[in-house]
């Protein structure tokens, strides 16, 4: 049995090795290779992760498997290491980073394959995956941090993919910056820990924290900077402005990185630090709060938006408000749980989203688009079945981890439940319109580009298929109690999040007929809502033809949340760069030296005889000077 | 043996040098030396890199007054491998008589040595001046254009700053002991009220202030960054900015402690100022050598309140920050040169979309740029890691304020990436050779200490740890 757990901690080692490997011979001999091999490479480098992710996820269970790398930063009585474990929570999003990145690696081998950067794109992808990796399987703060920090920065390099434009370039430096804002919460947090508990390893700062009593107020601030780490990485209310900007770069990147993977990081890190959560009640609120309040805004946005890819970004951050409102009321599994089918069908979208891009010849504009079913039949199929996924109806994957949430929701407070139902009707019609837009009606494009259109590659057609079926079986990872069945995920993590529900213990569980009836007032509401989606996207199109009505003007202008921030800061910032350098440092301080100056050399006039231009001459009459001083204060005493 | 060595080979290079007539074999002669005076200070390396003792190990010689310690030794280090950096990186400079730029390069290095190693407060200040006198030189010589009134303008500066430095080393040597000693052993043993305190607290901060320098005494430093030749530059922000640094922790903090508890503070606010300050004038700067220097100014600042805090974390940090920095700008300041020959400008508005055709001088100025703005896994994070931390622990605020560097380092870097790199090709260019042979080498030499340093941060703070002990120990 030793001997096992040995081989098994090596397997987190590997795991990073594979993609850091893929990284650097991707950049620096991906050029003199031909595009298959790199793209082959640089998938292989993902699918062997996710082959020792299995195996990890398969030994896992009460036992962590650990390994302690090095000694990172360490000198007498402080130590950080560079280390690494695994338990249910880093398996299950292991599972997800590798197999859906291995998916979209594919794919991006004929997405790009135009693309003369081909190689850098697969490097940077790796590298992507590396600090993913290292983000989920880290077993202390600072570690995670270097992952945090890490996808941000492969973020923002694949975002500005294509620098050629400026606009990419400012889309990619806004996402750095504003994760910025957010790291700087999340670096406070780790000094406050540090400060507290002298160690950043998990297993010592949970220990000591669950002998803490509940409201404490250094874990109050500790999951507060925390929770502001995660707005910026997860794209919630305050931060979430630059999620649909970092949609400028490829889609295969918005898939991986700004859909399944990276913006669920905040969501991890929390349900992560659980036990710390469970112990400030006043953070889970606020986590409640802003979750929902960002689920409805984003929803209320995707609604008006006209760029296919913009109205899944919107979608994104509003799913991920649902994760975050379920953390909020404690109900960790169900968060994972809805990241893990979220990261499924809305990586699904999102290939998909770049199929139709791809056969459209790069079009974004879902009003140049529709009708397009005919054409590209697998295409629509899948994303019928994503859009069905994401709604909530059952038995696709999204109407499990949905209910499950709604009924977390339902249990802390009604009202909650309500603005959650809300949310999910606004989800049902804005992907339904974006369904019947895009492919039903009659197509409204170009006539040029529509002698082009043609169904995707193989290549990019299969990872759709794999990713379609996961999305409707997606749900058994988490059959609910009313069907008589085992929880598997609540199972599985069971571990994990043991001490958290202790301390929270649930009191409040909802008979069955009331979950009967919570969950077919969803149903309903979905259904209505695809209905109406239906009635005004798809038969009567050429009234709502026209322009928005002056109401709606409000949420496709997002709220001029873009507007306000440039306003606020970015303006702001600019001018008072130019007031600090024009007017304080060039007006005033040096002017003040300068002035200091002039006098110093008018009154050196005077003395000019003895002043003869070496300088030597005056730092050695000086260091005589000092010398004889020195000489005559001796002799004094 | 070893001090003759540590401040020979130095005195010895400046010498030699000068007798060299051919500009081609003035620059390989000094770039040999230069090697060998770092390989030789690496030598020393497991000496010092003693696990298990407490006890500071220290290399003495009474009758140079030289005292080479943990700290003093990463300072050598620094001072060592900078030079060597700087002398490569000046291969792409074309000077006039070579041989007495060269060796008037030596002669600093040799008093910075010397500022580092002395155990005497007088041959501190004759060290401390007389690494200022070439470098004066070499600014108002080979410097660019209107060099003189601010070279001038920078001597006036920092000899003020050190003149009254002088009276507060004077003054202490009058208090110590019968017969009086300018042992930094005995200065430390002065006992002194707290008025007398404050005073030398901020005779000596003005100095260190000019020098490295805090706001607002810091505008001769854009200015002579800007104009002064790129090796120069490179010596100051490299190198002798840490001068100050230095003496902040090598005589402020053993010998004003009083008066650093009741001054700190206050001196602290103006270095936060200085970063804040420093950090949003660079965003808007158009001149890309005055952007570094402003970076580099916000930079100093948090190496100042970590300094100040007295926190044991964030001087580890201070020590760590002053080495990577030290490479870090000798970086940046390289890819400013480069621009500036390639293009014949250091504006930022004749560059763009460089990326494109220089590959490979894209990749190294991005790691170098992370690095500065202290991305984990570089050097730049450990320093401002533990520094930040420190701070933390001693004042929030600061610790906040501090912080927000970190944010507005990526504001002005990833501007300044974005507009020099990035976009469509400037007209301005016509051609922009990707980087030579030699050129790779000097930066993967500083990608590798990058990584190094901020992978295997313990080589450095282990050697750095009993010096620091003791320092505050003596409080």
């Amino acid at each position: 049995m030793v001997s096992m757990e040995n081989n098994l901690n090596i397997l987190l080692l590997l795991i990073l090795l594979f993609p850091l490997a893929g990284f650097l011979f991707s950049g620096l001999f991906g050029k003199t290779i031909s595009k298959l091999v790199v793209g082959i490479l640089a998938s292989t480098a993902v699918f062997i992760p996710f082959v020792f992710s299995i195996i990890l996820a398969a030994n896992v269970s009460e036992n962590v498997i650990s390994l302690r790398l090095f000694e990172w930063i360490h000198f007498q009585n402080f130590n950080i290491s560079f280390s690494l474990m695994a338990d249910p929570l880093t398996a299950l999003m292991l599972l997800i980073v590798t197999g859906v990145g291995f998916l979209i690696h594919v794919y991006s081998i004929a997405y790009m394959q135009d693309d003369e950067s081909f190689s850098r794109f697969f490097s940077y992808m790796n590298l992507f995956i590396f600090f993913m990796l290292i983000l989920v399987i880290s077993s202390n703060f600072l570690v995670m941090f270097i992952g945090w920090e890490g996808v941000g920065l492969c973020s923002y390099l694949l975002i500005g993919f294509w620098y050629g434009d400026h606009e990419n370039n400012n889309a990619a430096k806004k996402a750095f910056i504003m994760n910025r804002i957010g790291d700087l919460g999340f670096l406070l947090a780790i000094f406050l820990i540090f400060t507290t508990f002298n160690s950043l390893e998990f297993s010592t700062v949970f220990a000591n924290a669950s002998q803490m009593i509940s409201g404490n107020s250094t874990i109050f601030w500790i999951t507060l900077l925390l929770f502001i780490g995660a707005t910026g990485k997860s794209a919630q209310i305050p931060l979430y402005t630059w999620l649909p900007d970092a949609m400028a770069g490829p889609t295969p990147v918005s898939a991986l990185i700004h859909a399944a993977t990276m913006v669920t990081a905040g969501v991890y890190m929390i349900a992560r630090s659980s036990i710390l959560y469970a112990l400030a009640p006043e953070v889970l609120g606020l986590i409640a709060i802003v979750g929902i309040a960002t689920a409805l805004l984003a929803a209320s946005i995707a609604i008006f938006q006209n760029d296919i890819k913009k109205v899944l970004a919107y979608s994104t951050i509003s799913q991920l408000g649902y994760m975050f409102a379920a953390l909020g009321v404690g109900a960790f599994t169900g968060a994972m749980f809805h990241l893990t089918t979220h990261a499924l069908f809305k990586a699904l979208l999102f290939l998909a989203a770049g199929s139709v891009i791809h056969s459209l010849g790069g079009e974004q504009n879902i009003n140049k688009m529709g009708g397009l079913s005919k054409k590209i039949k697998v295409t629509t199929f899948v994303f019928l079945i994503a859009c069905i996924a994401i709604s909530g109806i059952p038995p696709f994957s999204g109407f499990f981890s949905k209910d499950e949430i709604l009924s977390s929701l339902f249990e802390k407070n009604p009202l909650l439940w309500i603005l959650g139902i809300i949310g999910a009707i606004m989800t049902a019609f804005y992907m339904f319109r974006l369904y019947f837009l895009v492919f039903k009606g009659t197509y409204r494009g170009s006539e040029e580009t529509a002698k082009h259109i043609h169904e995707s590659s193989k290549i990019m057609i299969i990872p759709l298929i794999i990713l379609a079926l996961l999305s409707i079986i997606g749900g058994i990872l988490g059959l609910p109690e009313w069907m008589g069945s085992r929880h598997f995920l609540q199972n599985y993590l069971s571990p994990v999040f043991k001490n958290s529900s202790q301390i929270l213990h649930e009191t409040k569980h909802l008979v069955i007929s009331e979950e009967y009836i919570l969950i077919i007032t969803s149903i309903i509401g979905v259904l209505i809502a695809i209905v109406c989606s239906w009635f005004i996207y798809l038969k009567r199109y050429k009234v709502f033809d026209a322009k928005i009505p002056v109401v709606f003007r409000i949420f496709e202008k997002k709220y001029w949340m873009d507007e306000i921030y440039q306003f606020l800061f970015v303006k702001s910032t600019l001018w008072l760069s130019d007031f600090f350098y024009q007017i304080v440092e060039i007006k005033w301080i040096d002017a003040i030296v300068n002035g200091v100056g002039v006098l110093v050399v008018s009154t050196g006039r005077r003395l000019r005889y003895i002043q003869n231009g070496y300088t030597e001459f005056y730092v050695f009459m000086m260091v005589l000077g000092i010398i004889a001083l020195l000489f005559i204060n001796f002799l004094i005493r | 043996m070893l001090p003759i060595i540590t401040l020979g080979l130095p005195l010895a290079a400046s010498i030699m040098v000068l007798f060299l007539k051919k500009k081609q074999i003035v620059k390989q002669f000094s770039l040999v030396l230069s090697v060998i005076i770092f390989i030789t200070t690496l030598f020393y390396y497991p000496f010092f890199y003693n696990l298990t003792s407490d006890l500071p190990i220290k290399i003495t010689d009474t009758l140079l007054s030289f005292s080479m310690d943990g700290l003093s030794y990463l300072m050598l280090l620094l001072t060592s491998f900078a030079s060597m950096l700087i002398v490569a990186t000046s291969f792409i400079e074309n000077q006039e008589r070579s041989n007495i730029f060269y060796s008037l390069f030596f002669l600093t290095i040799f008093a910075l040595t010397g500022v580092f190693t002395t155990q005497n407060s007088l041959m501190f200040y004759i060290y401390w001046e007389l690494a200022l006198i070439p470098v004066y030189f070499m600014c108002g010589f080979w410097g660019g254009k209107g060099c003189e009134k601010i070279t001038i303008k920078f001597f006036i500066y920092t000899l003020f700053g050190s003149l009254i430095m002088l009276s507060a080393l004077i003054y202490l040597y009058v208090k110590t002991p019968y017969p009086h000693s300018f042992n930094f052993e005995v200065i430390y043993k002065v006992v002194l009220s707290g008025s007398e305190q404050s005073w030398i607290f901020w005779a000596f901060f003005i100095a260190f202030a000019v020098k490295i320098p805090i706001f607002p005494f810091h505008t001769w430093q854009p200015d002579t960054y800007t104009v002064a030749p790129m090796s120069v530059t490179m010596i100051l922000a490299g190198i002798m900015l840490k001068m100050g640094v230095y003496g902040i922790i090598r005589l402020m903090l053993p010998i004003t402690h009083l008066a650093m508890i009741q001054w700190g503070g206050f001196a602290s606010i103006l270095a936060v100022i200085g970063i804040v300050y420093a950090s949003i004038i660079a965003i808007t700067q158009t001149d890309i050598k005055r952007l570094f220097a402003y970076s580099s100014m916000a930079h100093v600042g948090l190496l100042v309140v970590a300094a100040f805090s007295m926190n044991k974390i964030a001087i580890q940090g201070v020590v760590f920050q002053m080495l990577s920095h030290g490479v870090n700008i000798i970086g940046l300041f390289f890819v400013a040169e480069i621009f500036n020959v390639r293009i014949g400008s250091q504006k930022i508005g004749n560059m763009g979309g460089i990326a494109k055709i220089a590959p490979k001088f894209a990749t190294f100025f991005i790691i170098i740029m992370l690095a500065s703005i202290a991305l984990p896994l570089t050097n730049g994070f450990v320093g401002e890691f533990l520094m930040l931390l420190g701070i933390f622990q001693t004042n929030f605020w600061f610790a906040i304020l501090a912080g927000s560097g970190i944010i507005f380092g990526a504001v002005y870097m990833l501007w300044l990436y974005q507009r020099t790199m990035y976009g469509k090709i400037n007209e301005n260019i016509s051609s922009f050779a990707d980087l030579t042979i030699n050129e790779i080498l000097i930066f993967s030499t500083i990608t590798i200490v990058i990584l190094g340093m901020g992978l295997f941060p313990s080589s450095l703070l282990n050697i750095a740890e009993p010096t620091i002990n003791q320092i505050l120990k003596i409080n």
